[in-house]
């Protein structure tokens, strides 16, 4: 599975990671919700740790399309409640 | 997933696919898009630009506070000097609040330095990415030319189009940053220029209250000084120090702080010794 994280770049995972990434994603999201700041900032932060110690980085060449795109790691809880618009990621 | 992860690849995905969609020649939408990222990083950079300018003015304004806090000073003294204890509070209390003023700003002026420096780091990582979207860019349209598999080109054009998807995110991050930092040193600003402010310490070309009521002290201590003379050869009186004593009298009719309290002791003290002459140059109520 290749995964994207915003502004640092792309690894590929064993799928044998997702349930934890997903655990975690769901705790991020919790975070999130109850307005959480240092419960969303550790939960995402494991998110990222999870994926770059065992996630291989994908070369600069390699133009393959991700299966999962993640924020950027300094994604604020503010930036992260607000429903993500497309505004500004492509432009019209 | 459903969570934050799943959001984002969510709204990526469908933006890549509709840019993909209607590419009649991704080559050129690819050029496109890279001609827009290239004017979107002129934004940050004009963006930036404007934060330094608004730094510095706010450090225009701190230069201006400081002097300010200087002549306060010296009015302070000077209408001490002149027994004119009342007086000397309210320049004291004046300078009080310019000085924590002066903080205020200074706390702004070095958030905006962080800030800054910042914001010129990811402008180059920025610089950097949209570099290596180039590139990437180039190797598609060839791919493209030379008539490959349909469904490959496809793949690395989402891959390319995810890139193009990152950059300009970080961009509106940039964009967004800038702007922020831009409405705060505004509005930092828009509260020194007309704010409590201006009319407690108005340093203008004018004199102020402080001014004109120091002149008033000065044609009245030259009277003083006549008097006390006059008092002194006549009952052989020991001169009356009028500064000390009114300040026994009137310590806590004004409410000031211990502090200004302090300040004015060890003003008196001053005053005992030889008055500290005023620096003319300081006072525009000299000239």
């Amino acid at each position: 599975m290749i995964v994207r994280v915003f502004s640092e770049g792309q690894y590929e995972i064993e799928d044998g990671a997702i349930d934890r990434m997903r655990e975690l994603d769901a705790r991020t999201q919790a975070a999130i919700e109850a307005g959480d700041d240092a419960g969303f900032r550790s939960a995402y932060d494991e998110l990222l740790a999870l994926l770059r110690n065992e996630g291989t980085p994908l070369a600069d060449d390699d133009l393959r399309g991700s299966d999962l795109m993640l924020p950027p790691p300094d994604i604020s809880l503010a930036e992260a409640q607000s429903e993500f618009s497309d505004h500004g990621l492509i432009p019209d | 997933m459903a969570g934050l992860t799943g959001r984002m690849s969510t709204v990526v995905k469908a933006k890549v696919s509709k840019l993909l969609d209607r590419a009649e020649d991704p080559g050129e939408t690819l050029d496109y898009s890279y001609q827009k990222q290239l004017e979107q990083l002129q934004n940050v950079k004009k963006g930036i630009a404007d934060v330094v300018t608004a730094k510095k003015r706010l450090q225009m304004q701190e230069a201006t506070m400081q002097q300010n806090v200087v002549k306060l000073d010296t009015q302070a003294r000077q209408a001490l000097a002149a027994g004119k204890e009342d007086l000397a509070r309210t320049a004291l209390e004046r300078k009080q609040l310019a000085q924590n003023e002066l903080q205020g700003l200074d706390q702004q002026i070095s958030e905006l330095e962080t800030q800054q420096q910042t914001l010129t780091d990811s402008e180059q990582k920025l610089r950097a990415k949209i570099e290596a979207f180039r590139t990437k860019k180039e190797v598609i349209k060839a791919q493209y030319s030379a008539a490959e598999a349909q469904v490959r080109i496809s793949e690395a054009a989402t891959g390319v189009g995810e890139q193009m998807a990152d950059v300009g995110l970080a961009m509106q991050r940039a964009v967004d940053k800038t702007e922020q930092m831009k409405a705060r040193a505004g509005a930092v600003q828009e509260l020194e220029a007309a704010g409590t402010f201006d009319d407690l310490t108005a340093l203008g070309p004018g004199e102020d209250d402080i001014d004109r009521q120091l002149k008033e002290i000065g044609v009245g201590s030259a009277v003083d000084d006549e008097l006390s003379r006059m008092k002194a050869e006549l009952g052989g009186g020991a001169p009356a120090a009028p500064a000390l004593e009114q300040a026994g009298a009137g310590g806590s009719d004004s409410g000031a702080s211990s502090s200004l309290d302090d300040t004015i002791a060890s003003l008196d003290q001053a005053a005992q010794t030889p008055p500290p002459a005023a620096p003319p140059s300081e006072d525009p109520s000299a000239s």
